[in-house]
């Protein structure tokens, strides 16, 4: 059933800019796959060409073929809405909803879906909140504002609020560059757990991180897929000559 | 001996600014201060529970002005405030790249029309067909003056909403219109209901679109489509006549408007306090 996602040829424009060529990629089902590359280069794009969120944006559009387990997301009648409940999504900054408690900003997908009762709503929110490592930093607090917890804290109750609605796959848009150390050991940990439940797709500007957490990895530039492949191949033995100058730093 | 200088001239210039400040509210300090010494003693409890008496007879008050102002205000929120709202949600939401555009320039035109000129229309549009001055006329022509400020106050405050939590709950899977009314509308409420108040207290005192739409009742309204008594037209009134028990009335008129007008903006300052976005 489950046999990840496959992109064809996925092409994608900001008004008349082109910023993806054509990206051929295959992301295996739980499993990490990690996106790298410099600034501009597409990244961020690509993973939101991967659950339709690229075209909220006035002016952007796509081209190509997305796959969740052998069905197309751009086929005609598929409700992009649909595409997200299935595919979810992490963000840069931590963005929980400032006007509701720990506990609605995890159940605000539920609810508003129209998907649980109170009691299974309850659960489903704990349910979660474990699963993003933060039950037992706010069980007492369900109550208190979601904008009063740390920046971590407020990105692992983001990733809560995302696992709510159980996504089939999971996106994260550098879901640590606004977060320290600590924090940041924290949110990897969890991903390597998430794995065993789903698949998790990953941009980071970080390349340790990448290496950490990641099982497949794939170098973005200008717009192209330059290569993917196993993170540990790819770190140790890129066969491209421009994988090798940016991991080793020499650009970018 | 520069530092020296710089010193003095930074006493100066903080002087002249905290002047400029106060100058600023000196003119409403004064006319306060002027109302509360021409109109508080005529102020009493007759004056909220009594009609205007006959002309000669001294006493009496303006209880049917003031529910008469309130019924207008109603009437006026009743259209002015579910059309701007929604109106400018779609300012900001839409994605049509021209008629926002379009929108937008005309509501700052209405907003610079002449409140005499929203009168004539309202008589046109309304008084005319109906023939005969009404609650409704009035109610209209406050629309009118109320609609432009609240679209434009909604539209800054929703635009004033992170797009972040919009994808946020986009990306949930939450369908777009929900997104509106659970995400983005809940986090600009203070603001909206700011700009509600403003409006409230902009066509509270309005008096030009009045004169000949909801034209002024010396007794109990009994229907809205009849004309309805407003404490700026009895303010008007009494003014203007040539007794001096009425230009006493004339001033508690005065002194009750600008209470309530005073009450609602600090009602609306009292709603925005400790809501800022949602940071306690």
């Amino acid at each position: 059933m489950a046999d990840g996602m496959f992109v064809r040829r996925l092409r994608a424009w900001f008004g008349s800019m082109e910023v993806l060529h054509g990206i051929d990629l295959a992301i295996a089902a739980q499993q990490v796959t990690a996106i790298i590359g410099p600034s501009g280069c597409g990244k961020s794009t690509f993973i939101r060409c991967l659950n339709r969120m690229h075209e909220v944006v006035a002016g952007a559009r796509t081209e190509g073929q997305v796959l969740l387990n052998g069905a197309d997301l751009y086929a005609g009648d598929v409700d992009p809405v649909d595409v997200r409940r299935r595919v979810g999504m992490v963000f840069q900054r931590p963005n929980p909803f400032p006007t509701m408690s720990v506990f609605d900003n995890v159940a605000a997908g539920l609810r508003m879906n129209g998907i649980s009762r109170n009691g299974a709503l309850a659960d489903k929110v704990e349910a979660s909140l474990l699963q993003a490592a933060l039950w037992d930093e706010v069980k007492d607090q369900l109550d208190k504002s979601g904008a009063s917890l740390s920046g971590g804290q407020q990105q692992r109750l983001c990733i809560a609020r995302a696992l709510a609605v159980n996504p089939e796959v999971l996106l994260m848009d550098e879901p640590c560059s606004a977060l320290d150390p600590i924090a940041t050991a924290k949110i990897e940990e969890l991903i390597l757990e998430l794995k065993r439940r789903l698949t998790v797709v990953i941009v980071t500007h970080n390349m340790q991180q990448a290496a950490r957490v990641s099982d497949v990895t794939g170098f973005f530039l200008m717009g192209e897929l330059i290569e993917c492949d196993q993170t540990s191949r790819l770190f140790t033995n890129p066969t491209d000559q421009r994988t090798e100058d940016y991991i080793t730093g020499r650009f970018g | 001996m520069r530092f020296q200088l710089r010193r003095i001239v930074n006493r100066v210039m903080n002087g002249l600014a905290a002047a400029s400040a106060f100058l600023v509210v000196l003119p409403l300090l004064l006319i306060l201060a002027f109302l509360v010494y021409q109109g508080a003693s005529s102020v009493n409890l007759d004056f909220f529970t009594h009609l205007p008496k006959p002309v000669g007879e001294p006493g009496g008050g303006m209880a049917n002005a003031i529910v008469g102002t309130l019924t207008l205000i109603g009437l006026a929120a009743l259209v002015g405030l579910p059309l701007g709202i929604l109106g400018g949600v779609y300012l900001v939401e839409s994605r049509d790249p021209r008629l926002p555009w379009a929108v937008r320039f005309l509501a700052d035109v209405l907003n610079g029309v002449p409140s005499i000129v929203v009168g004539i229309f309202a008589y046109t549009l309304v008084v005319l067909p109906m023939r005969r001055f009404s609650a409704v006329a009035g109610g209209v022509a406050l629309a009118c003056i109320m609609l432009p400020i609240v679209l434009r106050t909604t539209e800054e405050m929703v635009r004033l909403v992170p797009n972040s939590l919009r994808e946020a709950a986009l990306a949930l899977g939450i369908p777009e219109w929900k997104v509106v009314l659970r995400v983005v509308l809940p986090t600009a409420r203070a603001g909206i209901l700011t700009g509600v108040m403003v409006s409230i207290a902009r066509i509270a005192g309005e008096t030009a679109p009045l004169l000949f739409t909801a034209f002024g009742n010396r007794f109990w309204h009994q229907r809205l489509d009849q004309p309805i008594a407003a404490l700026p037209l009895q303010i008007f009134a009494y003014a203007i006549a040539p007794y001096d028990d009425w230009h006493r009335q004339a001033w508690a008129g005065a002194v009750v408007l600008i209470a309530l007008i005073f009450l609602t903006s600090l009602a609306a300052r009292l709603a925005t306090r400790g809501r800022v976005r949602g940071a306690r």
